[in-house]
């Protein structure tokens, strides 16, 4: 079952979400994980101004629908994790297309910054974590400067390496696991961002902060 | 333990699936036809959640190092069972599918030639596949790369460590017939069914869809007339779930696998009941398929039926091990 928090069907292009309305998906997601017996549910993934609920496939969805529906004019946000985590980046310096950010001068190019404003820009905002998904680790940011925005890929890689930090559209992100891509990449960090075998797998936690911390290599 | 003599693309270590993760990003994996798999591990006496090998590719040959029993279920492979000197089999005797085939140590099992090319079978040895479980599970998670055996298919050369035996496998004179798919696709409304034209809600369960070639485990892309929104929208990315039935702007729709992403932004105008997302692994590419719209209460229904089968297989075979004496 998927609810959905953010009228979307008026515009040809999704709104930012408010932070606000993400940190209501934070305290729905936190009060349905404190009953998860009760509803029988199987996994609770928020989403961009979204939670999607997988129940038992025999459970009643109805009462777990009405008593969402109940629930959510009445939760306060919740307040971020309070942690801020810092990316340590290689950004690419726009000359090697070989480098650690090999499409940061096809960004100067869309944007009309240059490269060094490029990473001053990327690396001076913060990021709020809204939620993960895609990969194992990865991590919708929300925060990246509107002048940044560039379009995706026409043609995805076949194969963007694990750490690669990338713009995609409006939106910045890390790629923890080497595959296809479809985002310009501008950088690298040799954090990992997603280990099965860490007590706490993924690095970035929604309600986390992000900043950038970098330099050219 | 076994040896990977050799081995086509695409052979991997699954299990039920790593459920419970989709929160971090980490998708599902595990068999395709999780009801083969589970059969395959009944007949050879195994927890029916033991790991098992997924195979949709010939060849695989199995040198197994010690004596156990094996069997196999899904689409049927040609497949024999033997002694071999070097490269040369000898006292070949083929392998039933749906029975249990009792291993020498040194024998090698041969799957040459599947039924339908490129539809999945399934590999139980007594004892399970005994790679390490990571979240929970022994599923290879082929994109993120961990899980099964590094995380990747097996290649020839490789070594496949496998448990202890706990169960008795079936008599030999009982088999177990595998389900046939029917290529039909129970599906519910999905979640952006609204955003979908009359026409296109019309047509989805009317009309054939032919499986297309770029088809694999993280989703089978469907060819047929396209289905158009009411208008272009670009949604906030969502989680979305195997059965899934996602129409990117090319309106060529694209049913989710066990492998597929656990976020995504194109409309979803169904979902195929989980009771038959089986189906997908024997629908290899040109095969063709209908959707049938059901409602919550048939689909639950189903799966209901479905459990229930499951577990009168479980009494038979327990029934048929006890009449071993």
């Amino acid at each position: 079952m998927l609810f959905t928090f953010a009228p979307q069907e008026e515009q040809a292009q999704p709104l930012p979400v408010p932070l606000p309305v993400q940190q209501r998906v934070w305290a729905l997601s936190a009060w349905l994980g404190e009953h998860r017996e009760k509803f029988r549910l199987r996994e609770i993934v928020p989403g961009m101004a979204n939670l999607l609920l997988v129940t038992e496939p025999t459970s009643s969805p109805a009462s777990l629908s009405e008593t969402v529906l109940e629930l959510w004019p009445t939760l306060q946000p919740l307040p971020g994790s309070g942690r801020t985590v810092e990316i340590p980046v290689q950004y690419g310096t726009g000359i090697d297309r070989n480098d650690d950010g090999p499409d940061i001068a096809l960004v100067a190019a869309h944007t009309g910054l240059s490269v060094s404003e490029i990473i001053h820009r990327h690396s001076e905002a913060t990021y709020q974590v809204y939620c993960l998904g895609f990969q194992p680790g990865f991590a919708y940011l929300a925060g990246l400067d509107p002048s940044l925005a560039t379009p995706r890929r026409d043609t995805p890689r076949v194969r963007t390496p694990a750490g690669s930090v990338a713009i995609g559209g409006n939106q910045t992100g890390i790629y923890p696991s080497t595959g296809p891509g479809g985002w310009q990449i501008i950088g690298h960090t040799s954090l990992v961002l997603f280990d099965p075998r860490r007590d706490s797998p993924s690095l970035l936690q929604p309600g986390d902060t992000v900043r950038f911390v970098g330099g050219t290599a | 333990m076994i040896e990977v003599v050799r081995c086509g693309a695409m052979t991997s270590v699954q299990d039920l699936g790593r459920p419970g993760f989709r929160h971090l990003g980490v998708g599902h994996a595990g068999a395709m036809d999780c009801i083969a798999m589970r059969q395959a591990n009944m007949i050879v006496g195994n927890d029916p959640a033991a790991a098992v090998l997924e195979v949709s590719v010939a060849p695989l040959v199995l040198r197994f190092t010690e004596a156990t029993s094996v069997a196999l279920t899904g689409t049927d492979f040609t497949a024999s069972l033997g002694k071999t000197d070097g490269e040369h089999p000898q006292e070949v005797t083929s392998v039933l599918p749906g029975h249990a085939t009792t291993v020498h140590a040194g024998d090698t099992l041969t799957l040459s030639r599947p039924t339908i090319p490129g539809a999945h079978c399934y590999v139980a040895v007594a004892g399970g596949i005994d790679v390490p479980l990571v979240l929970g599970s022994r599923s290879t998670d082929l994109s993120a790369g961990f899980g099964g055996l590094a995380g990747r298919t097996l290649a020839a050369g490789d070594q496949l460590p496998v448990g202890t035996a706990a169960g008795r496998c079936i008599s030999n004179r009982h088999g177990i017939r595998s389900m046939r798919p029917i290529h039909i696709l129970r599906a519910l409304p999905g979640p952006d069914w609204d955003l979908f034209t009359a026409e296109a809600k019309e047509r989805l369960p009317k009309q054939p869809w032919r499986i297309r070639h770029q088809s694999n485990r993280m989703g089978l892309r469907l060819h047929g007339s396209p289905l158009p929104l009411r208008q272009p929208v670009e949604l906030l990315s969502s989680g979305v779930m195997p059965g899934d039935v996602q129409v990117p702007p090319d309106g060529l729709p694209i049913v989710l696998a066990n492998d597929a992403q656990t976020t995504g932004g194109y409309p979803r105008i169904a979902s195929v009941i989980e009771a038959d997302i089986w189906q997908l692994a024997h629908m290899p590419p040109s095969t063709s398929v209908f959707f049938r719209l059901v409602d919550r209460e048939q689909a639950a229904a189903a799966m209901a039926q479905q459990q229930q089968y499951l577990a009168r297989l479980a009494l038979t075979i327990a029934a048929d091990i006890a009449g071993q004496g």
